[in-house]
């Protein structure tokens, strides 16, 4: 049945008690911890803290390039916006002595801000340019934030910016994970997803049935930015020091290969593949020279081989596992359809 | 004033390797409406075949030929593998892959070549000439010359062969062009081995004119040959030549008057200066979708 | 035909004088029309005549340079498309645009985007609202494609459908706005003489039952004969004839433009 999500029963059957359960289960280890006993070490604490924000970046750029269908390949600039405001802040506010827990937030949502700003001032003139000349264009705007942090004297340049507080920890990441990951969910299955996809399968069908899609390629712009602002937030806050080193064209295409690999269109695909693709290198550490090589093949491969990833526009429910077990005896019922 | 004439001479002559790119960039584009990502790093492949060559104890033309010819044979197979069997998904898809490309390229050039620049031996002296208050080198001038003599053969090609002709025909309608018995698949086969060629011919003139290349190289050259081709009308052989020669210029001139640190971001500004107001670029058509 | 109707204030749709050219060719030059409630007319030419570009200058896809368009006194010139939607015009498109891998419920629920719509905060925290308007987004979403003999294909991908469903489902997507204006560029293109037949009902149906005023363009001249009571004809972007269908049927200049060269009997 490939009506859309906005009844989420098919999820609930499947994904969600699995995603709840290691959810569950990893804030038990991290209970543990009070009585003294750690069960997941500071590596692997790192490991999963980069699993959420990367889950955030991969949601947050599928909303535009999946389920509205506007290829942005700048989103690392949406990233760095937000890492290097939530930052400037955090060190400015430090020694304004205020509660973490009101400070943070309110430095990532500065920093979400403030990207969002850059999504609307980047969405705005590039609505009416289509398919690969917005693409590139995104990519052209990318690069131009990238420069403008190179030569700002107040984000240091390419020296970087050190010194930032260490905020984020797994119960944040976790927090603001599914926040964002639920906000976006409930956005893209209810009336307003439905504008996001009906410019992406039919921009002039879409026009012509009352869609503005001007205020909805912009919102899908904005929304995707600001998520992705938080995330640099959680990023830099992790690493406690940034450079606009981190947030080249080479990061906008490590969250498009995970978009692409879970499925555009697909949040699930995009929270999947986030995890593969934060975890894979970790413990294919003896390939890590080979990283760059494997990811471009892969991303080559994926497009000439299975350009709808692994979930395609869907999300993952019973009748796409039945059907890829039933692989070789032709579809089963519901299956992949158009996959 | 002189420094002005200094800088054009200057421009000129990074002009001449943008415009050999971006011609690559505009006529794939013309046939097959792709924005061959990949199509920097054959620039950069040129480069080092060229090195290659001469570290060998080729002489210089054999070099250059050699650049141009087995950039030609990779571009070649790049099309056949990775973006022949997209021709007719989403041009997003393809995209996409000519992103995946130039990633593999870059990366297998770190791989192979090591990251680390190296020095491109020096086959012409580099004492410059006096023409009045301007410096002009032999690398500049032999730069602009096999770029113009390219140039020129494209153009002559173009208008006077059959394969010329066929490729003029299928940038105007492909599937008219296939009706009408011409091989769409030898002459996209041909457009990307004459690019590629000549963007190899580019990576070396680069390597003769700024003696350092690095398996990145290809890059921000790339980037920029592209809005050239762009800027001057996408699909546009007399545009890209323009554009390049524009870009070059305008490089040339900032970097001189206003400042090299924000010489990339100049770029990407025209891009999108283009891209809002004239997406045609300056020779380009303006094409309407059918509602 | 009522003389009191023609008075321009009450008119559903006024065109006054359109013009527009394309790089130097004039495609459509000093076309007018009016249209009353509940009229069904139809726009014939042959191909290239204009008509679809008359669409578009209708549904605001394209900018006319001269001329004017009413709405019930609402002038649609400048307005972008999805305005013009909302004041009351819906279309079908000449080659469909249908959401091809979306199932023909979704289809017909994004019509109704602008009328089922509700807040972002709504959205987002799912509250009653949001369970309120997803229901009537349903409800009359199944209604509509009930009354279209579209129900049990409702979780079909809109792409797997038989041409003629296809061509029902647009014109089905279109009336979910509730619009007072229906404009269907040719509908019943590529149907065979029982699906032409079951469509001339159907718009018939369709005319009573939401009230619409429908202007269709057509080239299958037994569908338009049989159907339209007013009918206009285009050729070179200028009218030709206006009238209804026997003055049309024999008008020679008709027959000419349709043929080109003399018309066997003048």
């Amino acid at each position: 049945m490939k009506t859309m999500k906005n009844d989420s029963s098919t999820l609930k059957n499947y994904l969600l008690p699995l995603g709840l359960g290691l959810l569950v289960l990893i804030n038990l280890f991290l209970a543990l911890e009070f009585l003294g006993i750690e069960i997941i070490d500071r590596y692997y604490k790192g490991i999963l803290i980069l699993m959420q924000i990367n889950i955030i970046l991969a949601v947050s750029l599928n909303l535009i390039n999946g389920v509205t269908g506007m290829l942005s390949l700048g989103h690392a600039g949406f990233m760095a916006v937000g890492a290097y405001t939530s930052s400037l802040l955090s060190i400015f506010l430090s020694n304004m002595n205020l509660p973490e827990v009101i400070l943070f937030p309110l430095v990532l949502c500065a920093g979400g801000l403030l990207a969002a700003v850059m999504g609307l001032a980047i969405g705005i003139p590039t609505l009416r340019l289509r398919g690969d000349y917005l693409a590139i264009a995104t990519l052209g705007f990318g690069e131009i934030i990238r420069v403008v942090l190179l030569n700002l004297d107040i984000t240091r340049g390419a020296r970087g910016l050190p010194g930032i507080p260490n905020y984020t920890n797994l119960w944040w990441a976790q927090f603001f994970m599914v926040l964002s990951v639920m906000i976006i969910w409930n956005i893209t299955a209810s009336n307003h997803g439905r504008a996001f996809v009906a410019i992406r399968e039919n921009e002039i069908a879409a026009e012509a049935m009352g869609v503005n899609t001007t205020y909805y390629k912009v919102s899908s712009f904005v929304i995707g930015a600001f998520f992705a602002g938080v995330a640099g937030g959680l990023f830099a806050h992790h690493l406690g020091f940034i450079s606009p080193k981190s947030f080249e064209f080479m990061k906008s295409v490590e969250i498009l290969l995970m978009v692409v690999l879970g499925g555009l269109g697909s949040l699930t695909g995009s929270v999947v593949a986030a995890i593969v693709l934060t975890g894979l290198p970790e413990f294919l550490r003896f390939l890590q020279s080979y990283r760059m090589v494997i990811y471009s093949l892969t991303l080559v491969l994926l497009m000439i081989y299975r350009p709808q990833g692994l979930f395609g526009r869907h999300e993952a429910n019973a009748d796409l596992l039945k059907a890829w077990f039933n692989k070789g005896h032709g579809r089963s019922g519901g299956g992949k359809g158009d996959e | 004033m002189s420094e002005f004439f200094q800088q054009i001479i200057n421009g000129l002559s990074l002009g001449s390797i943008y415009a050999l790119i971006a011609l690559g960039y505009t006529m794939v584009y013309g046939i097959i409406q792709l924005i061959n990502f990949a199509h920097g790093d054959i620039y950069m492949v040129g480069a080092f075949t060229g090195y290659f060559a001469i570290l060998s104890g080729l002489p210089f033309p054999v070099a250059l030929l050699l650049a141009m010819v087995c950039p030609a044979l990779l571009g070649m197979l790049i099309q056949r593998t990775a973006y022949k069997p997209l021709r007719y998904s989403p041009r997003i898809t393809a995209l996409i892959t000519a992103i995946g490309v130039s990633l593999l390229l870059e990366n297998l050039g770190i791989l192979v070549l090591r990251p680390d620049p190296r020095p491109f031996p020096q086959v012409f002296t580099n004492a410059p000439f006096h023409l009045g208050q301007v410096t002009v080198s032999i690398p500049q001038v032999l730069t602009f010359t096999v770029a113009l003599a390219l140039m020129v053969a494209l153009t002559l090609f173009i208008r006077y062969t059959k394969t010329g002709k066929a490729m003029r025909a299928l940038a105007q309608d492909l599937e008219a062009a296939q009706l009408m018995g011409v091989n769409v698949d030898r002459i996209i086969s041909v457009t990307f081995m004459i690019g590629s060629a000549l963007a190899g011919a580019a990576g070396v003139m680069m390597g003769v004119l700024i003696p350092r290349i690095e398996p990145l190289m290809g890059i921000m050259p790339g980037l920029k040959a592209f809005v050239a081709a762009v800027i001057g009308g996408i699909g546009s052989i007399p545009g890209a030549m323009l554009g390049g020669v524009l870009m070059g210029l305008v490089e040339t001139l900032a970097t001189g008057f206003i400042s090299s640190t924000w010489r990339d971001a100049i770029a990407f500004g025209l891009l999108i200066v283009i891209l809002l107001f004239k997406p045609s670029g300056i020779l380009g058509r303006n094409v309407r979708e059918k509602v | 035909m009522n003389d009191l109707r023609k008075d321009s204030n009450r008119s559903l749709l006024n065109i006054d004088k359109l013009s527009i050219s394309f790089g130097g060719l004039r495609a459509v030059s000093n076309f007018s029309m009016k249209m009353e409630r509940k009229d069904l007319a139809g726009l014939i030419g042959p191909n290239g005549a204009g008509k679809t570009t008359i669409f578009n200058m209708l549904t605001g896809v394209y900018r006319p340079q001269e001329g004017e368009i009413r709405l019930e006194d609402i002038s649609l010139i400048g307005l972008p498309p999805y305005k013009i939607n909302r004041l009351g015009v819906a279309r079908t498109f000449q080659n469909i645009r249908l959401f091809n891998d979306l199932s023909v419920l979704d289809n017909v629920k994004i019509a109704y985007q602008y009328r089922g719509r509700y807040s972002w905060d709504k959205a987002i925290l799912r509250s009653k609202t949001y369970h309120q308007k997803e229901k009537e987004i349903d409800d009359w979403s199944k209604e509509i494609l009930a009354i279209f003999s579209l129900q049990d294909k409702a979780g079909e991908m809109a792409k797997n459908l038989p041409y003629g469903a296809q061509r029902r489902l647009e014109i089905a997507r279109a009336l979910v706005g509730k619009p007072k204006l229906l404009l269907l560029d040719e509908p019943a293109a590529g149907m065979n003489p029982q699906e032409t037949k079951d469509l001339m009902n159907l718009v018939k149906k369709i005319r009573e039952k939401f009230d619409l005023t429908i202007l269709l363009i057509e080239h299958d001249m037994s569908f338009v004969m049989s159907i339209c009571e007013k009918i206009t004809v285009l050729d070179y972007g200028q009218t030709i004839a206006e009238g209804i269908p026997a003055e049309i049927k024999n008008n020679p200049r008709v027959i000419q433009a349709y043929l080109g060269g003399e018309a066997p009997n003048a």
